[in-house]
């Protein structure tokens, strides 16, 4: 069974964002960026499912400008068999990127899709609950745990109050959780040989989809900030703080 | 054109973000239409007496529905009802399945708004809330999920709106080809505090705790004596001292309670997401430095297993 990963390439989950002056956007220019943990946690599960031997081949993917490639680049290192790269220099949003993968979906055939549950960057959590509409395929969304038997997939899902598991057929969409796994650092020899892996470059707009943006952004500003506040310097002080917070 | 407000319960009571959903939903401007899948027979007539609720429709849908059967159903209600708008409250289920349903109708999702102004305009956080995106939607049929933290509850107890009901056998037809996915179990803590995600007083802890136990004993009792709700950083969480329905943050629980108590907290990012839009928050740390500290209003440093003890013991005795 073929799987596809969809990977997207976010400013660095440790970076603290700068806003562009004009309120247009957020400044990515030399702005450390990363895999989106999320995805890299979807691309590890993948990687255990085939080591599992529920999967057979591992296609990553991913949507931007000429940048993506190195989110790919780093896929492949981890273990991804082979990566497509949709090349576009606008930002599709979810309902786009979702069309777009169902698009790949098709084409590669694949019966598994596993992605992250939300991009950190615009914190969205819609891409995989989209494709799967989209596919008509089932979804299992926010999971921490995966297993796949002949065609039915148990999954336990990370939900408000606890956790369900559910049974699904394939083929399935799944996004991921914290909790799925860990995801395994490259290796220096794998980083080595996916230096030499193709990545086919397919141009977005050559899909002859729709990807015209259905939200416009009217501005993006800073929220206010919280001032610094007093330092207690004892519990009986900290207590008497309290009791009268708590009286609301 | 009317809103349908999906209502979130757990089979016995509708969720304390319902009642904030409806303060979104009211500021679309359009007349509500709360949509109660399943559940027992009272929470329709519950619902029916939220201010700024115009029309109850009670859908006699059968128990633990997949989110496909869900989303194919709400998909035919849009249309039936004319809808130009679905709102829902950003839980782990308006999550799952709003977005499903943004793609079946053809329109990007609107996800956990905090702010709605008129028919069109929504401001959202993105970047774990460091920028706030105010943005227009260009779509028909508007499919929105709310962030209920950020929004009052609305007035309870008025006079009861006209209650519809669509039949099991309704239900059950438009339904039917919707892909079989089963549930299984479903694993819900039971706790006697008070609901997370609309908890007056929050008490949580962080890795410095260092285990399940010493979590459980240093932040139970200070959350007893508050009648507070217990939370946890997503290292806590990932370290397994507390489980992962507890977890505030960027991609856990959004909360902003009257008081929120962080003991142990160093203050990661993507944590002070979750929580930052508390009214007044107190941290407890070792470090002087924690990052915690420069959104806290009142700050103390020192050990939490000797602080919060000694806290706790302070405030019972008041």
């Amino acid at each position: 069974m073929k799987a596809l990963v969809a990977v997207k390439r976010v400013v660095d989950p440790n970076v603290k964002i700068r806003l562009k002056a004009d309120g247009s956007g957020v400044e990515l220019a030399g702005t450390r960026m990363a895999m989106n943990p999320f995805d890299e946690i979807a691309l590890e599960e993948a990687i255990r499912q085939r080591e599992a031997g529920k999967v057979s081949e591992i296609v990553a993917v991913s949507i931007g400008n000429s940048f993506a490639s190195e989110t790919l680049r780093h896929a492949l290192a981890m273990g991804a068999d082979r990566a497509i790269h949709l090349t576009t220099e606008a930002a599709p949003e979810s309902l786009g990127v979702a069309r777009l993968l169902a698009e790949i979906v098709r084409r590669e055939e694949a019966r598994l899709v596993l992605l992250g549950k939300q991009a950190i960057d615009d914190d969205t959590n819609a891409t995989g609950q989209m494709l799967a509409g989209l596919l008509g395929w089932p979804q299992a969304t926010f999971a921490s745990s995966l297993n796949i038997e002949a065609d039915t997939a148990r999954v336990m899902r990370e939900i408000d109050g606890g956790l369900e598991t559910w049974e699904l057929p394939l083929p399935l969409v799944v996004t991921a959780d914290l909790r799925l796994n860990e995801p395994r650092y490259a290796s220096l020899p794998s980083i080595m040989k996916a230096k030499k892996k193709l990545i086919e470059a397919i141009d977005a707009g050559s899909l002859g989809i729709d990807l015209s943006p259905r939200l416009e952004r009217l501005s993006l500003t800073e929220p206010a900030g919280r001032t610094a506040g007093v330092r207690v310097g004892s519990v009986t002080e900290l207590a008497a703080h309290i009791r009268t917070l708590a009286k609301g | 054109m009317t809103t349908l407000l999906i209502a979130d319960h757990d089979g016995a009571a509708l969720s304390p973000a319902t009642l904030r959903a409806v303060s979104a939903a009211r500021a679309l401007g359009t007349p509500i239409d709360l949509v109660v899948l399943g559940g027992a027979p009272e929470l329709a007539a519950k619902g029916a007496e939220f201010a700024g609720i115009d029309r109850v429709l009670r859908v006699d849908a059968p128990a633990d529905l997949s989110t496909e059967a869900v989303a194919a159903l709400l998909k035919s209600l849009v249309a039936a009802r004319g809808a130009g708008a679905v709102v829902a409250a950003a839980t782990s289920t308006g999550k799952d399945v709003l977005p499903r349903l943004a793609s079946l109708l053809d329109v990007m999702i609107v996800a956990d708004v905090v702010a709605i102004e008129g028919p069109n305009v929504f401001t959202r956080p993105i970047y774990a809330g460091n920028a706030l995106e105010r943005l227009r939607s260009l779509d028909g049929v508007k499919v929105v999920t709310v962030r209920a933290s950020a929004f009052q509850p609305a007035a309870q107890g008025g006079a009861a709106a006209p209650v519809e009901e669509m039949s099991r056998a309704e239900c059950e037809a438009i339904i039917g080809s919707a892909v079989p996915a089963r549930l299984v179990s479903r694993e819900v803590s039971e706790t006697e505090r008070p609901d997370l995600g609309s908890a007056r007083i929050v008490v949580s802890g962080g890795r410095a705790l260092g285990s399940a136990e010493r979590f459980d004993e240093v932040i139970a009792p200070l959350a007893d004596v508050l009648g507070a709700a217990i939370g946890a950083t997503r290292a806590a969480v990932d370290a397994g001292y507390a489980p992962n329905d507890l977890q505030v943050g960027q991609t856990g629980k959004i909360v902003a309670p009257d008081l929120y108590i962080a003991a142990g907290v160093s203050g990661a990012i993507q944590h002070l997401a979750g929580m930052k839009d508390s009214r007044v928050i107190v941290a407890i740390n070792t470090d002087p430095e924690a990052p915690i500290f420069a959104v806290a209003d009142y700050v103390l440093v020192g050990d939490v297993f000797s602080v919060v003890p000694e806290l706790t013991k302070a405030l019972s005795a008041s």
